[in-house]
């Protein structure tokens, strides 16, 4: 996927957003740090767009909510969480780049749970890569991207990798042959 | 990151900086409605404490329990330390209960490094004698990086019994490594020999001092120190040391006036200057809390070996003692 790939499908998943919901009214962004907070933002500001709607967004990080904390060796690095709004009786839109083991979305929900209790949890991926390891599901795909499960798939942005792009990263390395997904 | 933290120097300017960023997502877990992750569940943290302290062990409890650890308090007083047991058989039998982390607080100085070396989990050392107090001074340097944004080239006063206070040792090496500028003010009896190794200046006026700092911080004066002759009386020290209102209305326009608790009123520093709003002591007890979450988490969020492997590590680190 390049830029103007990730473009058209953020545009997409807003559409499909408002579709579902039957408008904004109610709905909160909440995109899991790092870069799924800046997808939130890009979706807030479609959902601008499209409808004119103000809907509030957050930045969640879900390090220590993770299951595999102590069986690495070092502790895993901590981002910003900032939800600056009550997500109590609100739709809360989770985003994220990559869909995999489904592990992060897992935690992302017991992280959601201790800031209220929202009126429903919906998810929306910019990459669907397969290879769930728990019973979780994406509302709204960007793109449902097969790969092997000793793959790497790997989402650049231009808020913080200075470029928009999707990777598919061959078995211990990248492909460097412009392998882009 | 070591495994332990026994001493600022164990720690480069990258872990402080590390600390730091950390703390500061869990002051955003101190503000949210359920003021608590499960990063450490199922995680055992001992608070053992040999001199008394209700500031520093409450925080510690309050770190741990915020993280989801299980904590256990064992104060000495009506213990097994009172029937006589020795440091190791208390340490060794807290290792036999599992605990994964000792927040140690002891009078001799270096008793957490010998804990080191009879219990596999982490030691913190939260006080040993007159060394260091490496949580306090990193809990400091936090409040002092959040309010002036900065900590290089920052201009930073430590006043009073520098001799006896481990905080003055381990706030000047976290200063120092940070790139602030540090001086040590107080009468010649109370600066160590050594401090010529500290990387830090002395002086004995404090009005010479205060009108050029960022962060003037004032140490208790223990009055026990005024027996053992190491000050004339504690109101000459209160005049030539204390932080009065004179002295501030010197102080530079946005200085912190910082002290780590308990504070003598009217001692080293007046009633009324430990109530203004340069005055951040109780955001430092409030820091502190966020900072020790972060290094409990640093430290074994990070440190246990693979379920069922536990016994290989044992012998690992029993090899590399030998």
């Amino acid at each position: 996927m390049d830029e103007s790939d990730i473009r058209r499908v953020t545009t997409r998943i807003a559409h499909e957003i408002l579709e579902r919901n039957k408008g904004a009214e109610g709905l909160a962004l909440v995109g899991i740090a790092a870069r799924g907070d800046d997808l939130a933002r890009r979706l807030a500001s479609e959902l601008d767009r499209i409808e004119g709607a103000d809907v509030p967004v957050g930045a969640l990080d879900i390090t220590f909510y993770r299951d595999d904390i102590g069986m690495r060796s070092e502790a895993p690095e901590v981002h910003e969480t900032r939800i600056g709004f009550d997500i109590t009786d609100r739709t809360v839109v989770l985003v994220d780049d990559v869909l995999f083991t489904g592990r992060t979305i897992r935690a992302a929900l017991d992280a959601l749970v201790d800031f209220g209790r929202p009126l429903a949890v919906q998810l929306a991926v910019l990459v669907d890569r397969g290879h769930r390891e728990l019973p979780i599901r994406a509302d709204f795909v960007g793109k449902n991207l097969p790969t092997r499960i000793d793959e790497t798939v790997r989402v650049a942005l231009r808020e913080v990798d200075g470029e928009d792009a999707v990777y598919l990263g061959a078995p211990g390395g990248w492909d460097e042959r412009g392998g882009s997904a | 990151m070591n495994k332990h933290l026994l001493s600022i120097n164990d720690l480069t300017s990258e872990d402080v900086i590390r600390i730091l960023d950390t703390a500061d997502s869990f002051r955003e877990v101190g503000t949210r409605v359920i003021k608590k992750v499960p990063a450490l569940r199922g995680r055992t943290v001992v608070n053992l404490f040999y001199e008394n302290s209700t500031r520093t062990r409450i925080s510690f409890e309050l770190a741990a329990k915020r993280l989801s650890a299980d904590v256990i308090n064992f104060s000495t007083g009506g213990s097994s330390v009172a029937k006589g047991e020795s440091l190791k058989d208390t340490a060794l039998t807290l290792q036999a209960m599992g605990a994964d982390a000792i927040v140690i607080r002891h009078s001799s100085s270096g008793s957490p490094y010998a804990l080191t070396r009879w219990v596999h989990g982490s030691v913190l050392n939260a006080g040993d004698g007159t060394h260091e107090h490496p949580t306090q001074a990193l809990l400091d340097v936090y409040t002092i990086r959040e309010r002036l944004g900065r900590l290089e080239g920052i201009r930073v006063a430590i006043v009073g019994d520098v001799l006896h206070s481990r905080v003055a040792r381990s706030l000047s090496f976290a200063l120092v490594k940070m790139g602030a500028d540090v001086t040590l003010v107080g009468p010649p009896t109370l600066i160590p020999p050594d401090v010529a190794a500290w990387g830090v200046q002395v002086s004995h006026d404090v009005d010479a001092v205060v009108p050029k700092l960022d962060v003037c911080y004032m140490l208790r004066i223990q009055r026990e120190r005024q027996r053992q002759q190491y000050v004339p009386s504690v109101r000459e020290y209160s005049r030539l040391f204390g932080l009065t209102t004179r002295r501030v209305a010197m102080l530079p326009e946005g200085a912190l006036i910082m002290h780590p608790g308990p504070m003598n009123r009217g001692v080293e520093i007046d009633s009324d200057v430990a109530d203004l709003p340069q005055a951040v002591i109780e955001e430092q007890v409030t820091n502190g809390i966020a900072v020790r979450m972060s290094l409990l988490y640093l430290l074994l969020g990070g440190s246990a070996p693979p379920p069922g492997r536990a016994e290989d590590s044992e012998r690992e680190e029993a090899g590399a003692d030998a």
